[in-house]
């Protein structure tokens, strides 16, 4: 282990970039892991059983949920789970001897890059992103839409944060989206 | 006479303009029409083709002839209607179709040769010699029709797309609009209320009707307040809702800059928005129609309502002395007005029997020649006309799910069918219910009705206004003298055109409009359509709804294409993707290839190569002898598991994969249902129940999609779970004899032959950080592909440069890759072109028919299997100098070059720099029996013509034991 390998975030510094236009401040976060997590056929009690005693929300649909773990849907029987990067960077290590083998566990940490986006008027902003009704979501909603052509995740943390999780490869197209958004309401 | 008093201008302001490069003075709240009408200019364009001289006809987004260039340079932009360009200081704008100038054209010699030129004239004339219409004819007609000019400059301006969500969106904001819109809004529900007009209001700013006992247009201004303090209301101005859409779907354009000389830093100048509504109510009210009458396109001529809109709204009197020709009691309304205005108003009748019947002025009205119902003529002097054949209810929104509208007798006009399109309520004039009082109340209970249907509760309260009938009697042309009387005045259809389409049979309605080119162009008929059909159906003796409606799409006005392009343009068209070496390749100065939105590698130029194929057949030189590293990330990476995860891989792949071993990876067969080969990759089994599928790079979605298809359609009963992880691994392939030493100084783990041999799969560790590893060959030499987690990916690169160095190791690109895989004889993109089956590929004894999998069955058709069928074969130069052009084809010697001698076709070529020239893949009819023959790659568009050699595919290492080694 001579020389540990150095990490870059997506937008490819060693360290996380924010940007901040007028009330807008888009900020990458590369510090969550994460894990798709879904229940094999005919073990979904046992799943819901094992989640709820070690601590991982599996929210609804169309819902995220923070408890230990957070957590947002992502299709029938099937969520995504985050945990603090320090301490999870081998996230399915952690889950796996959780669920056992009631659950298939896929590590999805660095297949996304994660914006942090805060802003005074968060619907006004996404409007000019996507088809996500931002004014009728309240925190806690989180859904897959379409961003500049690329398939993302929104999650609504609070009335002034979203996070959105994009296709890692396309950080910059992404970023460059975000930023062009935030110019065009300044 | 100009300016008369009144008017929602605001004077304390004077805003410069330019008109042909003259200047002239407007106010805030002028329009460009009524702005020049204030100077005393009616002159504002010529006709489309017999360029008559044509002033301003309506008041709204209708017009059809006072058509306008705006701005120079590059953002000049034609075609634009003065009636609703807004007025601003330095705007510029110049009138079109016209040589040299507007006042003298040329080409008004066109309306001197009128009758060369009648309907469906091109389509008579220019017939011989056929030779000349592509070359000569059309240029020239295109020529003389064309309307304005592009400056063939980038537009400097940016352009947004948004999304809007509401409960209640309501198009037109007049008087039933607003009244919608505060009955909505008032009960809390989510609203968007969109007009085209810089003012709400609606026809309440031109009138000098009250409502709720004020001036209508006060109580516009007092709603328009109101409904700005409620959070829940958006108002949005200079916004036309351009069509509606499935599903509640409708778009909207909203001029953001236009009314400005430039946008702001930053905004867009427009945004093309799309709304999601729950309900729709179409409250946007009707369009006057004229009646025709000889020479009625005169400058000065206009709709009555319109008249009175320049009068009331923008403080405008065209001319001291006009006249109002109508048959209904809303031309009685602008003989009132504009009497109150202090003006001379001759009023003519048509329901007293009274009659228009010819002008005069040839650039600008002069007189007018009335025929009253005794029989006499008069000729009166007079600056404008006022005409009005009634309104037709504006229904073009609610046409777009193709409804039909229906006719009213009552008004003489087509309104919109209820229910056209789901969710969807008309109210007001674009219903048909042309009254003040009307328009108020049927909002409101509309709204309600909507609202109802959403479960909120609302209620309806309108305020007082006037609820006069129209009184309309039915005329629509003045059956007297043998000249012109326009129909269309855009393009330039006259009564006389539409006898001549019935005369020479294109009498249905589409045949009409195609033949006359009624309805076309930048109006889309929006003042001329019913006149035209009514026309018709009095020539024919049908009523008007037995000789047709005409429905309309979207979009209801003229959108630019840059609105529809939004930002996606130049380096912005479309996203990029890039893979974890990106960096470190970008600072090597790469040369990088397109690959769908991925960036790839494609070679790297060392100094002094001074071309590509110095680099590629350096790299795959320097592979072969030592080693070689390619980012392979792009590859797709799909995670199976699940305790079925093995038999749904056995039912999707055609070779066996219920054998696979736990740490072993297996190439695999995927064929469609059809039994032609989809995609090919590798599976290895990471664990008892985990597999990790690689794809191609191209079919990484379409495989992704397929494999879903198969768990949750198919065979929802197997326990498989999927999930991409094309982005969380970067990989890396490393090959070439030295590959293993290369790795095993950063690999934690033994990986020699003995502890990782051929085909292992497994998890490692790289220096500590969490690896795969997989021992795949697509190069044909002793090869691995290790992937770490992307963040890692450029650390990687890195690592494996330096650690190459003392092997003096190369990085190379898709080329060096292509030209190996095709040294191998492996099968790639141009082989997988969705018509090659396995037996065509050489691979058919890969398609096991011990079991059933996707394609097995039909992969066995009498047609797939024919023994004289395309087969992969590996083709060379008879002469090692000569070059192949991939695409030739192959043909026998002697054999004509025609596609009945056509035996297949070389699929890939490049320069082997191992062998030292050109090879290539190609399918060939019964190629596998073939070998040693000799025959012709001749590619016709290339002009080349080669003799060629048909050897086995396999130019490198046919027994693969460097792979092995």
């Amino acid at each position: 282990m001579a020389n540990p390998l150095k990490p870059l975030t997506a937008l490819g510094n060693p360290t996380a970039q924010s940007d901040t236009i007028g009330a807008v401040t888009i900020t990458e976060n590369p510090d969550t892991a994460l894990a798709s997590l879904a229940s094999r056929l005919g073990r979904e009690a046992e799943v819901a059983s094992l989640a709820a005693s070690a601590g991982v929300p599996l929210p609804g649909p169309g819902r995220a949920e923070t408890a230990g773990y957070g957590a947002f849907w992502l299709g029938p029987e099937q969520w995504m789970i985050e945990a603090p990067f320090a301490t999870h960077e081998d996230i399915t290590a952690v889950l796996k001897p959780i669920f056992t083998d009631a659950a298939s566990i896929t590590e999805q940490t660095d297949a996304w890059v994660r914006f942090d986006i805060t802003a005074s008027d968060l619907p006004g902003y996404f409007e000019r992103l996507c088809n996500f009704d931002m004014a009728r979501a309240t925190p806690g909603a989180a859904t897959r839409t379409v961003i500049d052509h690329l398939g993302c995740y929104i999650i609504r943390r609070s009335l002034t944060l979203v996070s959105l999780l994009g296709p890692r490869s396309s950080a910059h197209s992404l970023h460059h989206a975000l930023v062009t958004a935030a110019r065009a309401i300044l | 006479m100009s300016r008369i008093s009144g008017g929602q201008i605001d004077r304390s302001k004077t805003l410069r303009f330019q008109f042909d490069g003259v200047s002239y003075n407007g106010h805030p709240g002028d329009t460009l029409a009524s702005a020049l009408l204030a100077n005393n200019v009616r002159l504002m364009g010529r006709s489309f083709k017999y360029h008559r001289p044509r002033g301003v006809m309506a008041a709204g987004s209708e017009e059809p002839n006072a058509i306008v260039e705006l701005r120079s340079g590059a953002r000049q932009e034609p075609n634009t209607r003065a009636t609703v360009v807004e007025v601003f200081d330095g705007l510029q704008a110049q009138s079109q179709n016209r040589w040299p100038s507007l006042k003298f054209d040329a080409m008004a010699i066109n309306d001197r040769l009128s009758p060369f030129f009648a309907a469906g004239f091109y389509y008579k004339t220019f017939m011989w010699p056929a030779a000349f219409w592509e070359k000569i004819y059309e240029p020239i007609i295109r020529r003389a029709a064309g309307l304005g000019s592009l400056s063939k400059q980038d537009d400097p301006d940016a352009y947004d797309k948004g999304f809007l969500h509401c409960d209640l969106l309501i198009i037109g904001a007049g008087p039933a609009g607003l009244s919608a819109a505060l009955t909505a809004g008032r009960a809390g529900a989510r609203v968007i209320l969109a007009d085209e007009d810089f003012r709400m209001g609606g026809r309440l700013n031109a009138e000098t009707l009250e409502v709720g006992g004020a001036a209508g247009a006060d109580w516009a201004a007092q709603s328009v307040l109101e409904l700005a303090s409620l959070p829940n209301v958006r108002l949005m101005t200079r916004t036309t809702v351009i069509g509606a859409f499935d599903h509640g779907i409708y778009s909207a354009v909203e001029r953001v800059s236009d009314h400005l000389a430039q946008p702001l830093p930053g905004k867009p100048r427009q945004i093309l928005w799309r709304i999601y509504t729950k309900r729709a109510i179409l409250a946007a009210g009707a369009i006057e129609r004229p009646i025709a009458f000889e020479n009625n396109d005169r400058p000065g001529i206009m709709l009555a309502g319109a008249l009175r809109a320049y009068a009331n709204r923008w403080g405008v009197a065209v001319g001291e002395s006009v006249a109002v020709f109508t048959n209904n009691d809303d031309g009685l309304r602008t003989v009132a007005d504009l009497k109150a205005k202090g003006l001379n108003v001759t009023l003519i009748d048509a329901r007293q029997g009274d009659e228009v019947i010819d002008s005069a002025g040839r650039l600008g009205l002069k007189s007018i020649t009335i025929r009253r119902s005794n029989g006499r003529t008069e000729t009166v002097a007079v600056q404008a006309l006022g005409v009005s054949g009634g309104w037709n209810p504006n229904l073009n929104i609610a046409s777009n799910h193709r409804g039909r509208p229906v006719w009213d007798d009552q008004i003489a006009a087509f309104i919109p069918a209820p229910e056209s399109i789901a969710g969807l309520s008309c109210v007001g004039a674009a219903a048909g219910a042309f009254s003040t009082h009307a328009a108020l109340t049927m909002g409101a209970t509309h709204a309600v009705a909507a609202l109802a249907d959403l479960g909120l509760t609302a209620h309806a309260d309108a305020p007082t206004a006037e609820d006069a009938p129209l009184n309309l009697t039915p005329a629509w042309y003045v059956h007297s003298g043998k000249g012109r009387a326009w129909v269309d005045p855009q393009n330039d259809v006259t009564v006389k055109d539409v006898k001549l389409a019935k005369q020479e049979g294109f009498i249905s309605v589409e045949h009409l409009k195609r033949y006359t080119t009624l309805g076309m162009a930048t109006d889309q008929g929006k003042t001329g359509n019913v006149l035209g059909l009514a026309v018709m159906a009095e020539l024919t003796g049908k009523s008007i709804p037995e000789t047709g409606t005409t429905i309309y799409r979207p979009p209801y006005t003229p959108v630019a294409m840059g609105a529809l392009g939004g930002r996606a343009r130049g380096e912005d068209f479309k996203p990029t993707r890039q893979t974890p070496s990106h960096k470190w390749a970008t600072e090597q100065g790469a040369i990088f290839v397109e690959v769908g939105y991925w960036l790839r590698t494609q070679w790297l130029p060392r100094k002094g190569e001074t071309t590509w194929r110095q680099s590629v057949d350096r790299e795959v030189l320097q592979t072969r002898r030592s080693a070689g590293i390619c980012d392979v990330t792009t590859l797709g990476k799909i995670d199976i598991q699940g305790t079925d995860a093995g038999l749904f891989l056995d039912r999707v792949y055609a070779n066996n994969f219920a054998s696979l071993a736990v740490g072993k990876v297996r190439y695999g067969l995927m064929l469609r249902e059809d039994g032609m080969v989809m995609d090919d990759g590798t599976t290895a089994r990471m664990g008892q129940n985990e597999y990790v599928m690689t794809t191609t790079t191209a079919n990484a979605v379409p495989v992704f999609r397929h494999l879903e298809y198969c768990r949750q359609v198919l065979w929802p009963d197997l326990d498989v779970q999927l999930i991409s992880t094309t982005e969380a691994w970067a990989q890396y392939s490393v090959a070439g004899p030295n590959a293993r030493k290369l790795l095993q100084k950063l690999v934690d783990q033994d990986i020699s032959d003995a502890a990782f041999p051929y085909m292992a799969c497994g998890n490692i560790t790289v220096q500590g950080t969490r690896a795969r590893l997989f021992r795949i060959s697509f190069s044909g030499e002793l090869a691995y592909e290790i992937a770490v987690p992307t963040r890692y990916g450029d650390a990687m690169i890195r690592a494996l440069v330096e650690a190459g160095r003392e092997f003096d190791a190369v990085v190379y690109g898709t080329e060096a890759l292509g030209v190996m895989r095709v040294e191998k004889g492996h099968v790639a993109g141009n082989e997988l072109n969705g018509q090659s089956s396995a037996l065509n590929m050489g691979l058919g004894k890969m398609v096991s028919k011990k079991k059933d999998s996707i394609g097995m069955v039909l992969s066995q058709r009498i047609g797939m299997t024919a023994p004289d069928g395309y087969r992969l074969v590996g083709v060379k130069p008879v002469d090692p100098a000569q070059s192949l052009t991939a695409g030739a084809h192959f043909l026998a010697k002697g054999a004509e070059a025609v596609a009945a001698n056509d035996g297949g076709w070389l699929t890939s070529v490049v320069y082997s720099p191992h062998l030292g020239h050109s090879i290539g893949l190609g399918y060939l009819k019964s190629g596998d029996s073939r070998k040693g023959e000799r025959l012709r790659s001749v590619n016709l568009l290339a002009g080349t013509d080669v003799e060629v050699e048909i050897v086995s595919p396999h130019f490198f290492d046919p027994e693969g034991e460097r792979l092995r080694g």
